[in-house]
């Protein structure tokens, strides 16, 4: 190992050990795999380009606006290549062109004071240009992301189970933001630097066109930088930030593993991964920082070409007398002033080209259709009574592997369901095809009679209430929590409820009561206090029909007799389903619904099913059988 | 070294890269300083000297010296780039040590969000200054001393001239980023105000239909766009205001010097091609200028970045080996704890969390601990392999103070079934292998049998080479918890801790885990922690918690007789099972009679 390390120093160019290297790694530790989410660019797309266009259409007074005043701002920048030039003439004239003193002084301050206006149009002009571009570029985002938000809110729950909150997140913030440059630059941008590109060379060609024409040679050069080199070095960052959130990935998992990782001692092991991607990272990060160290020095060297050019030809005119020492002072200060125009618009196209990425994840999400959907006749749901029946219902959530295999029940109003089964059993494709949340692809789903396809959605729900396993609380106040499901409920009406269920006393003593703030999504209470308040937040909104994914035993057994009792008053008068969880709730139940592989296997209450001596009694008896062998 | 702040040991080794650039920035700007010449040369000589043939001269030495200058310029700019890279590769290799070691006090402490906001933006700023601040602070020194030394060269009036505007214009620059930075943090609070409504949307998505809330979502999502949009226009407004003013306070400075100039051109105090070349110069000293706000605030951000990553580099929560420390070796190990006396008060709570506990585990002997929640169960078990320590009594490990073995081989000897299951994104291999990276995947799939892992393992895509994690395959929570067991079997510890292994299953798993766990517990000194008495009946001793001290102890017959808290629970939790018992009695009982 000694020896290796040795030969390793040896190797080394000298320059790079006196200026500290890192060395690569000794040991390769492959230990934990981390998904990249590439964000690579998309071809250019007419289509959808149009299509992102068409979110500035109500916007477009300001944008014309913006670019009238961004085309006056750049006018100035043509015009004083010129007055400097008339003022070199002035000052110091050319032979035999000599004017008296005073008319000298006087145009000279002339000269002066159209300089100076020139400064002050930019000056307004670059105000208002800021304003006009900024209100362009928000407005237009803020109503794309609204759009956006808007058309999740109204897709179906298979959307929503099928991907992470993180990457629905990403498509309404940063991709809609990756955007800004576009909307808030690009347009104007195009306009202004087109007409400021044309205008310089214009107006080069009428002075002198033959120097203007040696001019122009380093424009396709500057124009390569400015788009391909630029394009190649943007590449190598993006795979640096790529490795960059590999490295942020493995720091979340390492602190939140922590624990495992210290009783299982694995420290070391880490770190000699972490040296790993830290060292990769590192090594991509320096090829594309010397790529980028590069791209200045090549402008500055094609610039000085130019002006090179300038110098020996424009010397050679002025020599033979067709052009003023002040005319070649115009010329190089023209040359100096194509990078501008030129990089800004290799930028745009950049931008361009990463906008069609974000664009295209962006419309992939407003594309998506709904499979849950209003029917175009439906109409409202009025007050139900709680019947419910599923007929002849099949169901699969991809299409291949059914959940449901045709099941029929009917329950009348007021009953109490227990649904049981192993996981994956079908209990959870009952709830979510009463709710709603998904349609069967045979059968149908009513409620007091009428098929829940042909009602108004919000109708529908409003008279269905849930509780899920997990919690789920909103920032906002206990009280906006309680109130979710009838936002103009009383503050008196709140306080009953939360009484009801027996979740007044905690929250009373609460800092600020019924006005405390919920932080972290409920991080402040524990699982049974939650479940409480989700009781109460079900019992508030008053459903006809409740369902409920009771909890599973993570609350200790106290906590348990407070959550039966609250779950006693929930149920009390409504047709209730409970994919239950504890043998309490089940003996409870008016009929126990028994799943396996997507259909019901058994159907009764409690003491019938273990007369029956089948499915249940079997599941009841798994579970006890730890003590069944117990010795005593 | 104070230039390198606090976090000077990870830039010294690589200081020698910055002076480097520095030395190449100083020619880069020494060969811009040239073009003025040049351009005073080509004017007053070529064309109104009429020189003709210097035009060659001059015309060859432009881009030659733009050549020159460029490569000092990238040099300039790789070296400090990678000045930055390689002291922030050091910082991380640092923060990520000192994380790894930091002890389980620190975390409950600091919160994983806060922790990872240090480590991403607080290392970025820092970087930033080291490769970026301190290359554009020399930049902005050397342009303003190399241009002052060469205007005064070629002209003093009209130096002076042009400096007139300077300090204002560093004026409006500082104040403009004053006035800016605020907003955008406003921004950034808007930014965070709109994801945790669109987080809590899609996460809470099932109640939002439930209760058919899409509209008071959307309501919700407006008022934060909106205002995230209004404060961006803000930052647009102060950037109209200011942006606009810097450019021409630059800009006026090149009005006076025309028209000075030229009068003294005109009056032939100064050659015309002087002037020509102060226009080059202008820009030299008002464009670093123009970044002096973009200073002033790297190095704000990076002062305040550095106390942070301080902090972490220097809390003093590692738990070390004390002097002496003996290793406990595989063949030594029995797996005999024992408690005397142990009290644990946690930093900066009120109250202790364990007082007088003292009890006594044989090798191979189950204990079980119960108790509501926050009575001392978990602080208990923990105090084993010292991820606490307590302050009175001792915690006894095969006939030694737990802190007088080294930490890593007395953790070596304890295993670990948490009741939270955490996975890393990993092939299962990797997981269940975590403790023991020599296991070979024989080896591994034996664990995995006893742990009843291995036939829904087998069922997955790529098997034993799932990856599975937060950024892998969802498990469901039984499955995690199998992997977690057979994590443990694998480690073969002689001491075992199953904290509360079946709290986040259904039924029907709890049943399936309890027998994984009958089997990795074969052999082994076992605390178990529960809710659920089934699993702590047949514990060789029973300890009932009640606020960190012993209520109830003794074996389960004895407890159920004592008829204290333990008895209650009993008589709640197996009501049920009593009452199914009975009936299946009965229903025996009829099934004999009728045959």
């Amino acid at each position: 190992m000694a020896g290796e390390a040795l030969t390793e120093t040896r190797r080394r160019p000298p320059l790079a050990e006196w200026l500290g290297e890192i060395r690569p790694p000794a040991t390769d530790v492959e230990r934990f795999h981390y998904r990249d989410d590439e964000d690579i660019d998309q071809p250019f797309n007419m289509a959808q380009l149009r299509r992102l266009m068409g979110y500035t259409a109500p916007y477009r007074g300001v944008a014309g606006l913006a670019t009238l005043v961004t085309v006056l701002a750049t006018a100035t920048q043509l015009v004083r290549p010129i007055l400097l030039g008339l003022a070199v003439n002035v000052v110091a004239p050319p032979h035999g062109h000599a004017l008296p003193l005073d008319r000298r002084l006087a145009l000279l301050d002339r000269y002066t004071l159209l300089y100076l206006a020139s400064y002050l149009v930019n000056w307004v002009g670059g105000v208002a240009q800021t304003r006009l571009t900024t209100r362009l570029g928000q407005a237009v985002l803020q109503d794309l992301r609204r759009d956006l938000y808007r058309h999740i809110q109204g897709l179906s729950l298979n959307f929503f189970d099928s991907r992470s909150v993180g990457s629905v997140l990403v498509r309404v913030t940063n991709d809609v933001n990756a955007l800004n440059d576009l909307f808030t630059n690009g347009i104007v941008s195009l306009l202004t630097n087109v007409f400021l590109l044309a205008g310089i060379v214009v107006v080069m060609l009428l002075l002198r066109w033959d120097l203007a024409l040696a001019c122009f040679a380093v424009l396709p050069v500057l124009g390569v930088i400015s788009t391909g080199v630029r394009r190649s070095i943007r590449r190598a960052w993006q795979v640096v930030r790529a490795r960059l959130t590999r490295i942020n990935a493995h720091l979340n998992e390492a602190i939140q593993g922590i624990r495992i990782t210290q009783a299982f001692v694995q420290e070391e092991e880490n770190r000699n991964f972490f040296t790993q991607i830290n060292f990769r990272y590192f090594s991509t990060w320096r090829g594309a920082q010397a790529a980028s160290s590069l791209f200045a020095p090549l402008v500055t060297v094609t610039g000085a070409v130019g002006t090179a050019v300038v110098f020996v030809y424009g010397a050679a005119l002025d020599r033979s007398g067709v052009l003023t020492a002040g005319a070649v002072v115009t010329f190089i200060q023209y040359v100096a002033l194509f990078w501008s125009p030129v990089s800004q618009l290799g930028m745009l196209y950049n931008s361009l080209l990463q906008a069609m990425a974000s664009s295209e994840r962006i419309f992939q999400f407003l594309d998506f259709r709904p499979v849950v959907t209003e029917q175009a006749d439906a109409s409202d749901l009025s007050a139900i009574q709680g019947r419910v029946a599923f007929e002849g219902v099949r169901f699969s959530y991809d299409g291949v592997r059914p959940a449901l295999d045709g099941v029929s029940f009917s329950v009348e109003p007021g009953q109490t369901i227990a649904l049981v089964g192993h996981t994956g059993a079908g209990k959870t494709s009952v709830v979510n095809l009463l709710t709603r949340f998904y349609d069967p692809q045979e059968g149908c789903v009513r409620v007091d009679g009428r098929d829940v396809r042909s009602v108004a959605l919000a109708s529908l729900r409003r008279q269905v209430g849930v509780v899920l396993q997990d919690t789920v609380l909103f920032s906002g106040s206990v009280r906006d929590n309680l109130r979710y499901g009838r936002l103009e409920a009383g503050d008196a009406e709140v306080e009953a409820a939360a009484r009801a269920v027996g979740a007044h006393d905690f929250v009373e003593r609460l800092p600020q009561g019924y006005d405390t703030e919920v932080q972290e999504r409920g991080s402040r209470f524990s699982v049974g206090q939650r479940q409480l308040l989700s009781f109460a937040r079900a019992l508030l909104a008053d459903p006809r029909i409740l369902v409920l994914d009771e909890a599973t035993s993570n609350i200790d057994t106290e906590a348990e007799r407070v959550i039966q009792l609250a779950l006693g008053r929930l149920l009390e008068g409504r047709t209730a389903f409970v994919v239950a969880h504890r043998l309490s709730t089940i003996r409870q139940a008016d009929r126990i619904l028994v799943f396996a592989h997507g259909r019901i296997v058994e159907s009764g209450n409690h003491e019938q099913l273990l007369d029956q001596d089948g499915v249940y009694a079997d599941l009841l008896r798994a579970q006890f059988r730890v003590l069944e062998r117990d010795p005593d | 070294m104070r230039i390198f702040g606090r976090l000077s040991a990870y830039c010294l080794p690589y200081r020698r890269t910055l002076y480097a650039s520095v030395a190449a920035l100083a020619l880069a700007t020494a060969a811009t300083m040239v073009v003025p010449y040049l351009t005073r040369a080509l004017v007053n000589d070529v064309l109104k000297g009429h020189q003709w043939a210097a035009a060659w001269v001059f015309a060859a030495a432009l881009p030659l010296l733009a050549a020159v200058g460029g490569l000092f310029t990238f040099a300039q700019a790789y070296g400090a780039g990678l000045f930055g890279a390689k002291c922030t590769y050091a910082l991380r290799e640092a923060l990520y040590a000192r994380l790894q070691y930091h002890g389980f006090e620190y975390y409950d402490r600091e919160h994983t969000g806060n922790l990872m906001q240090r480590l991403t933006g607080d290392v970025e700023a820092w970087r930033m200054f080291l490769g970026q601040g301190m290359i554009n602070g020399c930049n902005f020194v050397f342009n303003i001393v190399f241009g002052l030394v060469v205007m005064f060269n070629l002209d003093w009036q009209l130096a002076l001239l042009s400096l007139a505007l300077l300090p204002f214009l560093a004026m409006v620059v500082v104040r403009f980023d004053h006035r800016v930075r605020p907003v955008y943090s406003r921004i950034r609070q808007a930014m965070s105000g709109l994801q945790t409504v669109i987080q809590e949307s899609v996460a809470g998505a099932r109640v939002v239909k439930a209760f058919a809330r899409e509209s008071y979502e959307m309501e919700k999502f407006d008022r934060y766009n909106g205002s995230y949009a209004e404060r961006n226009l803000q930052a647009g407004a102060l950037q109209a205001t200011f942006i606009p003013s810097i450019q021409l306070l630059g800009n006026l400075s090149a009005v006076g010097l025309l028209w000075v100039g030229g009068m003294q051109v005109i009056g032939g105090h100064a050659s015309v091609g002087t002037v020509v070349a102060f226009f080059g110069l202008l820009g030299y000293l008002t464009g670093p200028t123009q970044q002096l706000g973009f200073l002033v605030n790297l190095y704000a951000q990076s002062a305040a970045a550095e106390q942070r990553l301080c902090e972490i580099l220097e809390a003093p929560d590692r738990v070390r080996d004390r002097p002496g420390a003996v290793a406990l070796s595989r063949q030594a190990a029995r797996g005999h704890v024992r408690f005397e006396q142990v009290g644990l008060r946690y930093p900066g709570a009120a109250v202790s969390s364990l007082t007088d506990i003292s009890l006594e585990a044989r090798p191979g002997a189950v204990i079980a601990l119960l108790g509501p929640t926050g009575s001392g169960k978990s602080s208990v078990v923990n105090l084993i392999p010292r991820f606490y320590e307590c302050q009175t009594g001792r915690v006894v490990l095969d006939d030694r103070d737990v802190r007088d073995w080294t930490v890593s081989s007395l953790r070596r000897q304890v295993g670990m079934v948490p009741g939270e299951t955490f996975l890393f994104s990993a092939s299962i291999l990797e997981n269940i292998s975590y403790g023991r990276r020599d296991a070979t995947p024989a080896d591994v799939e034996r664990a995995a049998r006893i742990a009843d892992a291995h036939d829904f393992i087998m069922e997955l895509p790529q098997g034993y080479e799932t990856t599975v994690g937060e950024r892998g395959l969802g498990l469901s929570g039984g499955q995690r918890q199998r992997i977690a067991i057979a994590r443990a079997v694998l480690y073969d510890p002689r001491v075992l801790i199953l904290d509360d292994a079946t709290a986040s299953v259904d039924m029907e798993t709890e049943y399936e885990i309890q027998r994984a766990l009958q089997a990795a517990m074969e052999g082994r000194t076992t605390f178990i922690i529960a809710h659920r008495l089934s699993s702590a009946r047949r514990a060789d001793e029973i300890l009932v918690l009640d606020r960190g001290k012993v209520a109830e102890r003794g074996r389960h017959a004895e407890l159920l007789r004592a008829g204290g808290w333990y008895r209650r629970m009993y008589d709640i939790q197996f009501r049920d099972q009593a009452a199914l018992a009975d009936r299946a009695a009965v229903v025996r009982g009829a099934q004999a009679c009728g045959g």
